[in-house]
This record gives C-alpha cells, structure tokens and sequence, in this order.
C-alpha cells in the first residue's frame, strides 16, 4: 500500500516542443505526486501528453521547464551520464511493443541492464534467474523472443525491467499488444510484484476498466495538463 | 559498461551482421594489403639494390690517390695545393693505411689493356686483378665454373662477353687455356738511382723503364655474368680478370706509367698509382676518408652516392605508400559506410539500451570497438594478403628472369615494423572511420529512438 513519502514529485513541469513555428506543449504546466509504492494509471486520449510525461519521469527526455523529483533527486538537473545511471539504477522500463532484442536469447535480454550497471559476472546468472522466476519464465531461459507470444515477452521485458531492483517501474502501454486476458495476467503480475518488491509503478494505458481494477489511483491527463486524479476502485481484497 | 561485456556485445553485433561485416573487414584488408605490397616491394627493392651495392665494394671503400695524381674527367676537385710536398704514395703509406681502424684491406688497382691470344687468335681487352674479398661481393654469385683456386693461381675469370667473343659455346671454355700478352717494365739502369725513383709497383729504379712483351699461360676456370671490375677508380671495364696478387706480379705497364715517369717522383721506393681502402661498413667510411686525408693523400668514395640513393628510396616508398593508402582510404568509406548504415539498422536497439541505462559513452564505445574490431582484422588479413601478393609478384619475377637465365632475386620484403606498422595503421584509419557514426549513434534521442520503427 502507498506510504505517505512521495516517491515522484512533479513540480509545474513543462515540456514543449517546436514543430516548424508551432510550438506544440506535450506538457504543460503539471504538477503530480505519486506516493511510494503506489500504483498510479496515467489515463488520457492520445496526444494528451501521458508518454511524454513518463518518458520525463523515466530521464528519457528532459523538461522545458519545471522539476522532477524522484525518491529525492531533481533528475531534471542532472548531467547526461547521471540521467543513464538513474535510468539504470532506479528506473525499470516496459513498453507496449516489449522492445526485446530479437537477436539475443531470453537470458541475454535479461542480463543487459545487468551489464549496463556492471554487476559481477559472477552475480549475474543468479539475478536472471530469479527475474525469470518471478514472471514465472525459468523454462525458457535459451529461447529468443521471437519464439514466444505476445504475453510472454510482455513477461520477459518484466523480468529485464526487475533484474536491477528499480524503485520505479514505468510502464507503457502494457497491455496494448496483448489480447484481455494476457493483459489482465500482466498486470496481476505487476500488482503482485509491486507488493512483493515494494517498487512504485506508474502506468500509461487507454484502457480504464483494467486501469480502475489493478491501480490504487487514476490521473486523467488532457492536452498536456493533468484534469484530474481518482482513487481507483481496486481488486477486491 | 565494463571493457569485457562492451568487447562481448561488439563482437555479437558484428557476428549478426557477419556477411556485411565481413565485406566492409575485406575492404579494409584489400586496402592495407594494397599498402603493404606496394611497402614490401619498395622495401624489397631498397634491400635488394643496398645488398647488391654494399656488396659491390662500391660504398666501403675509398679510392686513394696521391695528390699530384691524375684527375680525370668528374672527379672531385683538387683541394687548394698547400706548402707541404705531396706524399707518396707507396708501400709505406699502403701499411700505415691498413694500420688505421676498421680498415678491412688496403690493395693497389692493377688494370691494363692487352692482348688476349685463344686459339691462336688475337683479343685487345682490359685485365684487371681481383682482390680475394671480391669472391663475396655477390658479382661472382651465380658464375659458371669457379672463383680463382689461390690468390696466385694463374687463373682466370671472363666476363660473359668476351667469353662470346672467344667462342660460340661461352660454358666450353671453362677448363682451357688462354695466352696473355702483356708488356713487362723492366728498369732501365740510370745515373741517378736511388734517388730518381718511378712511381710504379713492383719495380723502383732511377729514371725510367723498357717495356719487354711476355706472355702468360691462364686456366679458364670461371665466367661472369656482371662486371665485377666496374667499379669507379679504373679506366673502363676489365673483361679478364687474374687473381690480384698474379696480376701484381706481371709487372704490366700501365696506362699511368708514363705520367709518373715525366713527373717527380723521387721517393725511391715501390709506389703506386692508386689503393683501393675497404672499411668494414660504408658507416665507417666517413671517417676514414678524412683519416687518409690528413695522412695527406686524396681519398674518394661514393658514400653521398649512397645517401643519394637512400633520398630516392624513401621519396619512392613515399610515393607506394601513397597510392596504398588511396585504397585504404576507400575502405575507410566502407567501415563509414556499413556503421552508418548499423546506425540506422540499430536506432531502436540504440533506444532500448539508452532506456536500459547504457550512458552516451558506453553507446559511442560499441561503435568505436565495432569499427576497431573491423580494422583489426582488416589489418591481418590485409597484411597476409599484401604478403602474399608480395610474394607473387616475387614468383612472377623470378620465373621471368630464370626464362632470361638470370638469377632469381628477392623483390618483396615483409620486415617486423611493416606488419606492425600497417596493423597500427588499419586500427587507427578504422577507429578515425568509426569517430562519425559512433558520436552521431551516441546523440541519438532515446525517445526518438524508440518510436523509430
């Protein structure tokens, strides 16, 4: 459950774009606050800003202005080897495509954050291991994605989003690519890890109903301005 | 990234695209082998032509004269003549010069015109007497017959056209006799002997000499292809040759005799017209030359000759290199090329792994490992393949020159630094190729990046 510490805390961030003469605000002006450990949905039409929100959240872009807060830190200021180490460090990432390398084998995909965050060879093997025991995937540890479906590679990128023990975990579009029930599935997994690890989730998604069952809380975004914020209705507990 | 996991993640990326890779890495080597044969064939050629001239005894040794010699057509001019008497230069000098450090031999040059009879027929020709270190001046290599049997032997050696001249079959001759005739000096009793005396060897009388023909009986026992007697210091080229010390007993009036005989000469003592002085390395033979020099005689060698030729060869490899780094240069257009193209290949990997937490630097790393790795390879095969190229055209040759009955020669040569130095080369030409498409891989927008389908 949610405690009262804010894990994220966006400060009137700002994030604009210049297309010819026009310039586009993706992001304006928002100010959010997403406590630790919970579940926020970012809900919202497309071209409502909510992927360009998380891609500030998750130091992939930077803001026109404003500041965010992760677990303390104003990412907004930070360098760009700083951005990559907090990406590494603090962030786990899963999109609507799963962005897998197709060249490498499921063990491989799942030990490159492990790489990037030069973890000891020797460590490695033990944390793959155990990211693919959590999304329930040990067996097909030398496959390459291609050879799985659309839900167990959503699981693989999981898994590879785990394997450095983020704080936060950013989620994408999940379940975009996955039919009702592979993504009702995902995101039991997210909630069950999410208590198990204690990790914060943020979540883009069209999808209200499954948003309003697994999230605790649902902010509706409109042309880059954040309309308003919900607590959701929940799993039965 | 650590070196281990980012040589890791290279070497697979080049492994998935393993027949583009291998094609840009083959441009690469046909670059670096075009470089190195076009090297090894400069360098073989510098080797071949300083061998064959260190060889020829042209550069280790000085041509010593005495100051009122002689100067014929384009030799150096004569230093400004001082207050001291000239020295001459007879059998003391010949022994203070041996005595002088690094001097290998120090022998006169016994040359004259003459008249060869075989089979009872007359052949004008110059003699020339050959020192025994000539035997390993690579102009005897490849003779037919044999080099003298002693240094006294009544032997001789034919140049390859006068051998022609003799006979219609050259190799025949080997074995039979010829009949030198030469004009002996035989000195002239005088009023002032002892202290008029020639400057000619070995006989030294008061004023002046008869010349009484003779004749000497010589064994054929060798024929040479080259004109070992060529060298500068002699008046044109000798088509005999007698061991030196046989020739030095003939007592052959020579072509400076009469010279010396109207000139003063007075040391009463064997002298000589000219010594030939051979250092043990052209290095050496600065110094020497300066040594005789102030021992008061003139001294020549064609040491700037070498330095000239040194000059040529490095303008000339220079030149090779150059073209071979045109090719190298179109290779490097290739690694350019095929990294670009990864670039645009890997825009969304390059996305995933910014998102994954990979830093600029580790992204720009991969590339930059990726066209070393390409350059390296490139570089080996290059240099086994400019090797073997080298070697090819060192076959061609050498089957060319045994069709003509020359002797095969060494055309390339593949030294130590070369392969190192064209693997260095290939490296750094492939990692400046990769400097381009690994910082513009490094800028790539992540969310860009991702969105990229």
């Amino acid at each position: 459950m949610p405690t009262a510490d804010p894990a994220i805390q966006l400060n009137r961030v700002s994030r604009h774009y210049t297309m010819g003469e026009t310039s586009v605000r993706a992001v304006n002006e928002l100010s959010l606050s997403v406590a630790n450990n919970e579940f926020l949905a970012l809900l919202g039409s497309s071209g409502s800003g909510k992927s360009t929100l998380l891609n500030l959240i998750a130091g992939l872009d930077r803001p026109t202005s404003g500041s965010i807060f992760a677990h303390g830190q104003n990412i907004a200021s930070l360098n760009s080897l700083d951005l990559a180490r907090y990406r590494c460090n603090t962030i786990g990432m899963i999109f609507q495509s799963f962005n897998l390398l197709p060249r490498m084998t499921l063990e491989e995909n799942i030990e490159l954050p492990l790489r990037l965050a030069e973890v000891d060879r020797s460590e490695r093997p033990a944390r793959v291991r155990e990211a693919l025991e959590r999304v329930r995937l040990t067996h097909r540890l030398g496959h390459r994605p291609t050879e799985l479906s659309g839900g167990e590679q959503q699981r693989v990128a999981i898994a590879r989003a785990l394997v450095n023990r983020p704080k936060i975990l950013l989620a994408d579009e999940p379940t975009g690519n996955l039919d009702s029930a592979t993504g009702e599935a995902i995101l039991t997994l997210l909630r069950e890890l999410r208590t198990q690890l204690g990790m914060t989730i943020v979540m883009v998604t069209h999808e209200h109903p499954l948003a309003e069952q697994f999230a605790d809380r649902l902010a509706i975004m409109g042309d880059g301005k954040l309309l308003s914020t919900t607590t959701a209705k929940g799993l039965p507990q | 990234m650590k070196p281990r996991d980012l040589a890791d993640l290279a070497f697979r990326n080049l492994r998935e695209s393993i027949l583009r890779n291998a094609l840009t890495t083959l441009g690469v080597a046909v670059g670096v082998a075009s470089l190195v044969a076009m090297l090894s064939l400069g360098v073989g050629l510098q080797q071949l032509a300083s061998k064959r001239l260190s060889q020829s005894g042209l550069f280790d040794t000085i041509l010593v004269t005495p100051k009122n010699a002689f100067r014929g057509i384009g030799r150096p001019q004569r230093e400004p003549e001082s207050d001291k008497p000239p020295r001459v230069l007879d059998d003391d000098a010949r022994k203070e010069m041996e005595k002088l450090p690094n001097v290998i031999e120090v022998y006169p040059q016994v040359r004259f015109f003459t008249e060869v009879r075989f089979n009872n027929k007359p052949f004008a020709t110059v003699v020339a007497g050959m020192p025994d270190s000539s035997r390993n001046s690579g102009s005897f290599d490849g003779m037919q017959g044999n080099f003298f049997s002693s240094t006294t032997a009544n032997e001789a050696i034919l140049q390859i056209e006068f051998a022609k001249d003799l006979s219609d079959k050259p190799s025949s001759l080997i074995g039979q006799e010829l009949v030198l005739r030469y004009a002996e000096r035989q000195s002239l009793p005088s009023a002032a002997a002892g202290t008029e005396a020639t400057a000619n060897p070995p006989d030294s009388s008061g004023g002046g000499f008869s010349v009484v023909p003779k004749e000497l009986r010589l064994k054929i026992v060798g024929i040479v292809e080259t004109e070992p007697a060529a060298g500068y210091g002699g008046y044109g080229n000798a088509r005999l040759l007698m061991p030196l010390a046989t020739a030095s007993t003939l007592r052959a009036a020579q072509v400076n005799d009469l010279r010396d005989i109207v000139r003063d000469s007075n040391s009463g003592k064997t002298t000589f017209a000219s010594l030939s002085v051979r250092a043990k390395t052209p290095s050496q033979v600065d110094a020497l030359e300066t040594s005789i020099k102030k021992m008061g005689f003139n001294a020549f060698s064609l040491l700037d000759a070498s330095k000239s030729l040194r000059t040529f060869f490095t303008v000339f490899d220079s030149l090779l290199g150059i073209f071979g780094c045109l090719a190298l240069a179109v290779a490097t257009l290739g690694i350019v090329n095929t990294l670009v193209m990864a670039i645009l290949e890997r825009r969304r990997e390059i996305g995933v792994l910014k998102a994954l937490g990979a830093a600029d630097s580790d992204v720009q790393q991969l590339f930059f490992l990726e066209a070393g790795v390409m350059g390296f390879f490139g570089g080996v095969f290059g240099v086994l393949f400019g090797w073997l190229l080298g070697r090819a055209v060192t076959f061609g040759t050498n089957v060319y020159l045994q069709r003509q009955n020359l002797n095969p020669i060494e055309l390339s040569s593949v030294p130590l630094w070369l392969v190192f130095s064209a693997l260095i080369f290939a490296i750094l030409v492939s990692l400046a190729a990769g400097l381009y498409p690994a910082s513009r891989a490094a800028k790539l927008n992540p969310v860009d990046a991702l969105r990229y389908e």
